[in-house]
C-alpha cells in the first residue's frame, strides 16, 4: 500500500482510538484546523470533541493536563506542535511526568504519549528549526522515540501508548510528506531496539529521525567509491541500544555519529561516549561525527544547508577515517 | 479582605463536628511542632515547609471533598495528607525517608503521595500542580466519574503562567476542579502586595470565567462552609470554582529563612487569630465543648505523632541496591503479543 508518513502517523492515531476509549488527542489545532502537519485531518469528524481535543495555546497546561489525565488512569495523546514551543512544557514533562513514578514510590504512573515535529530544513529560520531531542534523552524516566521510516510512523504510537510510563515521538518536520510502500498489516513495532539499516563492513554511520534519509544517500554515495557504509538507525534515543551501536562498530571498526543537535552536549556526544567506554580497542580510528554547526539556523537556504548535516559531509566524514585510518 | 468574603455562624453545627474540625487541626499542628523539633535533630532534613497557622483551610476545605474526589496539593503539604486520612505513621516515615514512608521515602516531606485516597502530591514546583489537577479531572470528566479535584496552591502560583492557563483552560472545557488558593500572603519572602497589581484574586478568576470566593482562612467553619459551597458548584457540572483563603503561616517559609522580610509584630498579630483557639472559643461559647476536651485531643494528638516518630524511627531504610528502582515501570518497549 502506497503511503505517506503522515498517513501512517494518522492510521495510527486512528487505530489507537478506536481500540482503546481511554485514548484520546489534545493540542493546539488538532481538531478543526486538521493538525499543523494535517496529521490529525479528519478525526475530529471520526472521534467527535470530546477525544479530539483543540487546545488554547497554553503548552504547559494541556501537556500538564495530559500528564495529569494520564496518572488518573486516561490514554492520553498530546500533541506539542513543534519541538520549540516544548520549551514551555518542559516543566511539566521534566518535573512531573518524569519524576512522578518515582516520587511517590512507585504509586504512580504516567501512560502519556507526546508527539511533536522536531528539526530544520524548511527556511523557517532559528525559533522553528530547534532539534532538542537530546535534551529530552537526557531525562531519566522518558522514553524517546524519533520515528524514522513509515513503519515505525505506523507503528511506535501504539507501542508508546501501551507503556505504563511516558514517552515522547519526534516526528522530523521534513519527513510528513516522505512517500513509500507499506505493508497492509503494518502494526506496532518495539521501542527498545535500533535497527541496522543498510549492512555494510566499512563504516558504521549512526543517524536517527530526520537524518536518516541523509546517512543512506551518503552510504550510496560511498558505495560509488568502493566504501561499504553500515547505517543504523538508532530509532529510540532513550534509552539508547548501546547493544546494537556496539555490535557494528566491533565488526566496522569506524564510526560517524550524525545528529542534527548542534555537537556541544548533544545526543551523539552521549553515543560516541559509550562507543569509547564499550568499543575504544575495537576502533581503527576515532570516533568521528557530524552535527549542525553552532549557530541558530539561519534563514536563507544556503546558510540553512550549510549548517545542517547533509549527505556529502557525511559521506566525506566517512572517506577520511577510511583513508586515513584505512 | 475582598468582596465576597464569607462568615458563618454555629448554626447547624453538631458538637461531634465541631470536635472533628479541631481533632484535625491539633493533629496537625502537633504533627508540624514535631517535626519542627526532627528537623533540629536532624532526623528530617532538606525542606521542611511547616502548615502551622494554616490549619483552618486543609481542615475546612476538604470537608468538602469526598473520599472518590481526588487532591493535588503543594509542597507544604502535611495537613492536607493527614486530613486526608493517609495514616500519620506513613507520613511521618516519608519525613524520615525511610521505605516506609508513604512515597518509600523517596520524596520526602514535599512529596507526600497516596494512590488509595487519590492523593496526586505533594508538588514543589510552585504553580506546576495546578496543571495536573485539570487533567485529573477531565479524567473523571471523560469517564463521566461526577468527581472534583480540589487543587490547593498558595498566592506565589498567581504569579505562574500556569495558574492562568489552568483556569482558563478548566473554564474552557468545564472542568470539575476546585482551585483552593491557600494565601498565606507571602511568596516566600516576597509579600502579596509586592507581587500582584491586582489584589482581589476573585476578580482575576471572574476573568477568566471562574466563579469565586474568599474566605477567612483562620475561620476553619467559614472555609468549611465555602468550601460546601464550591465543591457543590464543581459537583453539579457546572466547571471549576475559585476558593481564596486568606491566611498566614505562622513559621519561617522553610528551614533555612531568617524571615528577615516580615516584622515579629505582625507575625504576633496573625498569631492572636490562631484558628485552634479561635475555634475552641467559639464551641466552648456555644456550649459544644467540655472543659477538658482541649487537653484530651492534645494528647490524643501527641500520641499518635509520637506513635508515628516511633514507627519512622524503627522503620528500615531501603537497600542501596533499590536505587535505580521506580524510575519507569521497567518493561521493555516490546510489541505486546
Amino acid at each position: 500500500m502506497k503511503t505517506t508518513y503522515r498517513e501512517a502517523v494518522r492510521a495510527a492515531l486512528r487505530e489507537a482510538l478506536r481500540s482503546d476509549p481511554k485514548v484520546f488527542l489534545m493540542g493546539e489545532d488538532v481538531g478543526r484546523y486538521g493538525g499543523a502537519y494535517a496529521v490529525s485531518k479528519g478525526l475530529l469528524e471520526e472521534f467527535g470533541p470530546e477525544r479530539i481535543r483543540d487546545t488554547p495555546l497554553s503548552e504547559a497546561t494541556f501537556v500538564g493536563a495530559g500528564i495529569g489525565a494520564a496518572m488518573a488512569g486516561m490514554r492520553p495523546i498530546v500533541e506539542v506542535m513543534t519541538v520549540n514551543f516544548s520549551m514551555l512544557c518542559l516543566d511539566q514533562l521534566v518535573n512531573n511526568a518524569a519524576t512522578l513514578r518515582h516520587m511517590s514510590g512507585g504509586q504512580m504512573s504516567v501512560p502519556l504519549v507526546v508527539r511533536m515535529a522536531t528539526g530544520a530544513g524548511r527556511q523557517v529560520a532559528a525559533q522553528h528549526s530547534h532539534s532538542l531531542e537530546g535534551w529530552y534523552a537526557h531525562v531519566p524516566g522518558i522514553t524517546v522515540v524519533a520515528p524514522a521510516t513509515l513503519e515505525d510512523a505506523r507503528g511506535m504510537l501504539g507501542t508508546a501508548l501501551a507503556d505504563p510510563d511516558p514517552v515522547v515521538i519526534f516526528e522530523h518536520a521534513t519527513l510528513y510528506n516522505l512517500e513509500g510502500e507499506l505493508a497492509d498489516g503494518a502494526g506496532a513495532v518495539d521501542i527498545a531496539r535500533a535497527a541496522i539499516r543498510r549492512r555494510g563492513r566499512d563504516v558504521t554511520v549512526v543517524a536517527y529521525g530526520g537524518t536518516l534519509g541523509k546517512a543512506l544517500a551518503a552510504a550510496a554515495e560511498l558505495e560509488r567509491d568502493g566504501i561499504d557504509a553500515e547505517v543504523i538507525d538508532l530509532r529510540v534515543l532513550r534509552p539508547l541500544d548501546a547493544a546494537t551501536l556496539l555490535e557494528s562498530v566491533r565488526r566496522t571498526r569506524r564510526v560517524v555519529i550524525v545528529d542534527e543537535g548542534w555537537r556541544t552536549g548533544s545526543l551523539s556526544a552521549e553515543i560516541a561516549a559509550q562507543i569509547a567506554e564499550g568499543a575504544f580497542y575495537d576502533l581503527d580510528a576515532p570516533v568521528a561525527r557530524v552535527c549542525t554547526a553552532e549557530v541558530p539556523i539561519p534563514y536563507p537556504r544556503h546558510l540553512e544547508e550549510a549548517a545542517l548535516p547533509q549527505p556529502a559531509s557525511i559521506a566525506e566524514a566517512a572517506r577520511r577515517l577510511v583513508r586515513s585510518h584505512g | 479582605m475582598s468582596n465576597g468574603t464569607a462568615t458563618t455562624g454555629l448554626t447547624g453545627l453538631t458538637r461531634e463536628h465541631g470536635l472533628e474540625l479541631l481533632r484535625d487541626m491539633i493533629r496537625i499542628r502537633r504533627f508540624e511542632e514535631r517535626c519542627a523539633e526532627l528537623y533540629g535533630q536532624g532526623k528530617i532534613r532538606g525542606f521542611l515547609h511547616l502548615y502551622i497557622g494554616e490549619e483552618a483551610v486543609a481542615v475546612g476545605a476538604l470537608q468538602a471533598i469526598r473520599p472518590e474526589d481526588a487532591v493535588v496539593a503543594t509542597y507544604r503539604e502535611h495537613g492536607q495528607a493527614l486530613v486526608r486520612g493517609i495514616p500519620a505513621t506513613a507520613v511521618m516515615a516519608e519525613m524520615y525517608g525511610k521505605a516506609t514512608g508513604c512515597s518509600r521515602g523517596r520524596g520526602g516531606s514535599m512529596h507526600l503521595f497516596d494512590a488509595r485516597t487519590r492523593f496526586y502530591g505533594g508538588s514543589a514546583i510552585v504553580g506546576g500542580g495546578l496543571p495536573l489537577a485539570v487533567g485529573v479531572a477531565l479524567a473523571d470528566r471523560l469517564r463521566g466519574d461526577r468527581r472534583v479535584t480540589a487543587c490547593f496552591f498558595g498566592d506565589g502560583a498567581v504569579a505562574e503562567g500556569t495558574f492562568h492557563e489552568s483556569l482558563n483552560l478548566a473554564a474552557l472545557w468545564r472542568l470539575p476542579v476546585l482551585f483552593l488558593c491557600e494565601n498565606n500572603l507571602y511568596a516566600m519572602g516576597t509579600a502579596y502586595d509586592r507581587h500582584q497589581a491586582q489584589l482581589d484574586l476573585t476578580v482575576k478568576a471572574r476573568g477568566y470565567a471562574v466563579p469565586a470566593e474568599s474566605v477567612d482562612g483562620m475561620d476553619v467553619l467559614a472555609v468549611e462552609a465555602a468550601a460546601r459551597r464550591a465543591a457543590e458548584h464543581v459537583r453539579s457540572g457546572e466547571g471549576p470554582f475559585l476558593l481564596e483563603a486568606r491566611c498566614y503561616r505562622f513559621r519561617a517559609h522553610s528551614a533555612y529563612d531568617p524571615e528577615l522580610y516580615r516584622s515579629k509584630d505582625e507575625v504576633e498579630r496573625w498569631r492572636k487569630r490562631d484558628p485552634i483557639p479561635a475555634l475552641e472559643a467559639r464551641l466552648r461559647e456555644a456550649g459544644l465543648l467540655a472543659d477538658r476536651e482541649p487537653e484530651r485531643l492534645r494528647d490524643e494528638a501527641a500520641r499518635e505523632v509520637e506513635e508515628a516518630v516511633a514507627f519512622a524511627e524503627a522503620s528500615p531504610w531501603e537497600p542501596v541496591e533499590d536505587l535505580l528502582r521506580d524510575v519507569s515501570a521497567g518493561r521493555p518497549g516490546e510489541v505486546r503479543p
